[in-house]
């Protein structure tokens, strides 16, 4: 059987398994729609979340990213480390408030139409920047691993989402993301075990990663460091010049986490507080999984690749092209890996000419070499990966799957908070009081349909600044909506007047700080600054920006509550019964 | 009328400070497993003279010393928390 049809097998079939469970989980009521009854068991909900959290470009690109050195460990510990804040400050208390969502609690909580809609429209530019990156990685794992155009690729996966988060809305999303999430943490791990298997002996790539190098027998990390080194890039394990930045990045990441509606949704859909807690603990657990699973996943394939390209040591010399191996082709077919063979000689120099990121100043290349031969996208260390370890063709099949259902399942916990964003929060509790609860459940569903429509539409167009849409939803989520929410549980005294002030001011100031260094609106050249470190405020990159937009929105809002009213004894109370049940 | 005093009892601000601590506890062991040993400390572990798997201290901690601390973390706050409601009678 062909590698296609085998791909073909699992994607449709993993299809097939999530239209059974949209079928079965059918949403008969409003609390069905928004939580899912609250009533999922709290590991299942802790599998759900990480399956929300883990994206196609975390699924894709994230072993890439780390595989650069020590500088993007911030992605290891900001996606993690935001787990904590949730757990302590956050997940609990928004459960025992037993709202349906993230606007809604502000709402609630301040008493305050404003305040509610200012949540509305953080939640929806938090969500539809980052959906719009969903619906694109869905076309591309698509493309990658089927051979369809990725926009057959994203109307199919429109489809999808459709049949499920429609009819079931919450009930359907949670139980599928359920089984989305075991195919794509087997499709990750399991290349990952043979990879380490077979570079250090080690079954478990955590401890592999730490072991030695079978080939060397020096420490995995050791050679690592040197083989890099004698190619002109910095050791893997290399400082940071800019640590400040590198902390502020860090913090934006985990505030951000900590602040993104979908994820903080997914804890409103369990029992009680105390199943909230533990769901926080297990959601954790599956995430860190997969964070534990790819760093050792980064040095290991990076190891691998250049011990491809230089077979007899680095030192020696680099393989002849005509020698390639099968995958390097298949690659070279996507153009994730360009040749250029810059000396004529026939063999693949590949080291840091100086045009690579994180360059080694000390280092001199060989006279007869021309320059960089070999242009590697990062995104090859994951997708190529079965061919490389030579895996079975149907574990390939299973990682065509598992990106998918990484793409998918992050897409729906989105749009769903959309859709009850504007159907419970604008339209039920803001311009249509009097909604009843079927209208209100069919108000939903035209909602998710109409996320939908334009998820697809963006995700078919993507604006110019796709890429950059990261950093305007975690800026957003840690500056607006994450301070809103802990001054609301921890601090009685801030006032509707100071919630809103704050979230207004924080937003703004992390939005026009990146705009001002990525265009304004990200059109093109209309940046004030460019985007270089010198230019910087302080050394601060606008990525890293969020964390102090999320100081000045409690600043704000603490003294603006402090010079008006204190908050009604209604409010007063509600606090209270969120502290002491 | 301050009604906070009245209805708040000795054993609910009990409840509320030993939460407080708890998570300051938390939160304080998070900081500084992330932002100290993998970060802002690193230069000074790069110096000790042991490290682990052929790499410094810090930037294990950087790339799976910190995971596995916000694991432990999670599941402590919350076994303690649960253990707490119960000794309250708070449970839902």
């Amino acid at each position: 059987m062909s590698q296609f049809a085998i791909n073909m097998i699992f994607v449709l079939g993993t299809f097939a398994i999530y239209s059974a469970i949209a079928i079965w989980a059918r949403a008969k009521n409003t609390r069905d729609f928004y939580i899912a009854g609250g009533e999922v068991h709290p590991t299942l909900n802790g599998m759900a979340t990480a399956a929300d959290w883990l994206s196609a470009a975390s699924f894709i690109s994230v072993a890439g990213l780390i595989s650069v050195g020590y500088v993007n460990s911030a992605f290891i510990m900001g996606w993690t480390g935001g787990y904590v804040l949730l757990a302590t400050l956050l997940a609990p208390y928004l459960r025992r408030f037993g709202t349906y969502t993230v606007p809604d609690f502000v709402g609630t909580r301040y008493d305050s139409k404003g305040a509610r809609v200012v949540a509305v429209i953080c939640l929806i530019v938090v969500s539809l920047t980052y959906v719009i990156g969903q619906m694109t990685g869905a076309g591309v794992a698509f493309s990658r691993f089927l051979e369809v155009s990725s926009t057959t690729g994203l109307l199919i996966s429109a489809v999808v989402v459709f049949l499920y988060a429609v009819l079931g809305g919450m009930k359907g999303v949670t139980y599928t993301q359920v089984a989305q999430y075991t195919v794509l943490i087997l499709a990750f791990t399991i290349p990952a075990i043979y990879l380490s298997l077979m570079m250090t002996g080690h079954f478990l790539p955590q401890t592999g990663m730490w072991g030695t190098h079978s080939e060397s027998g020096a420490y995995l990390m050791q050679t690592l460091n040197e083989v890099v080194r004698d190619l002109g890039f910095q050791d893997y394990t290399a400082d940071v010049s800019n640590r400040w930045n590198m902390v502020l990045f860090t913090l934006t990441l985990m505030v951000g986490t900590a602040g993104l509606p979908h994820v903080i949704i997914r804890f409103f859909t369990v029992p009680n507080i105390q199943d909230a807690r533990w769901s926080a603990s297990w959601a954790l657990v599956f995430i860190a999984l997969f964070y534990t699973t790819a760093p050792p996943l980064a040095a290991m394939s990076r190891l691998n690749l250049i011990e491809t390209i230089y077979p007899d040591g680095v030192d020696q010399p680099a393989l002849a092209y005509e020698e390639r191996p099968e995958w390097f082709q298949t690659w070279e077919d996507t153009g994730l890996l360009v040749f250029e063979d810059k000396n004529n000689d026939g063999r693949i120099q590949f080291y840091n000419d100086g045009t690579l990121p994180t360059p080694n100043a000390d280092y001199t290349a060989p006279e007869d070499w021309a320059g960089n031969e070999l242009t590697v996208n990062n995104d090859i260390l994951v997708l190529a990966l079965p061919e490389i370890a030579n895996m079975p063709a149907f574990l390939i099949g299973l990682m065509a799957a598992g990106g998918i259902a990484a793409a998918l399942s992050t897409a729906s916990g989105l749009l769903l908070a959309i859709s009850s964003a504007v159907s419970h929060d604008l339209l039920k509790n803001t311009l249509m009081p009097n909604l009843s609860d079927q209208r209100e459940m069919l108000f939903a569903r035209i909602s998710m349909v109409g996320a939908i429509l334009i998820a697809t539409y963006l995700g078919l167009n993507p604006p110019g600044f796709a890429a950059q849409t990261v950093a305007l939803a975690f800026g957003m989520a840690a500056s607006s909506i994450f301070p809103a929410l802990v001054l609301g549980i921890f601090a009685r005294r801030i006032n509707s007047k100071g919630a809103i002030a704050g979230m207004v001011s924080g937003a703004l100031f992390t939005v026009c700080y990146i705009f001002m260094y990525l265009g304004w609106f990200f059109i093109p050249d209309t940046n004030t600054f460019p985007n270089t470190p010198e230019y910087w405020i302080m050394g601060i990159s606008p990525l890293s920006v969020g964390v102090i937009g999320a100081a000045i929105n409690i600043t704000v809002s603490t003294l603006v509550s402090v010079s008006t009213e204190k908050p009604s004894d209604e409010v007063q109370r509600m606090v209270r019964a969120v502290r002491y049940p | 009328m301050n009604t906070e005093q009245h209805e708040l009892s000795e054993r609910d601000k009990q409840y509320w400070a030993t939460n407080l601590r708890l998570i300051i506890t938390c939160v304080c062991i998070w900081a500084v497993v992330s932002y100290g040993f993998a970060l802002l400390l690193r230069p000074l572990l790069m110096n000790l003279p042991f490290g682990f798997g052929g790499v410094d201290l810090g930037f294990w901690f950087s790339q799976q010393g910190s995971v596995l601390t916000f694991l432990a973390l999670v599941f402590f706050y919350s076994w303690r928390m649960n253990r707490l409601d119960k000794e309250f009678g708070l449970e839902d």
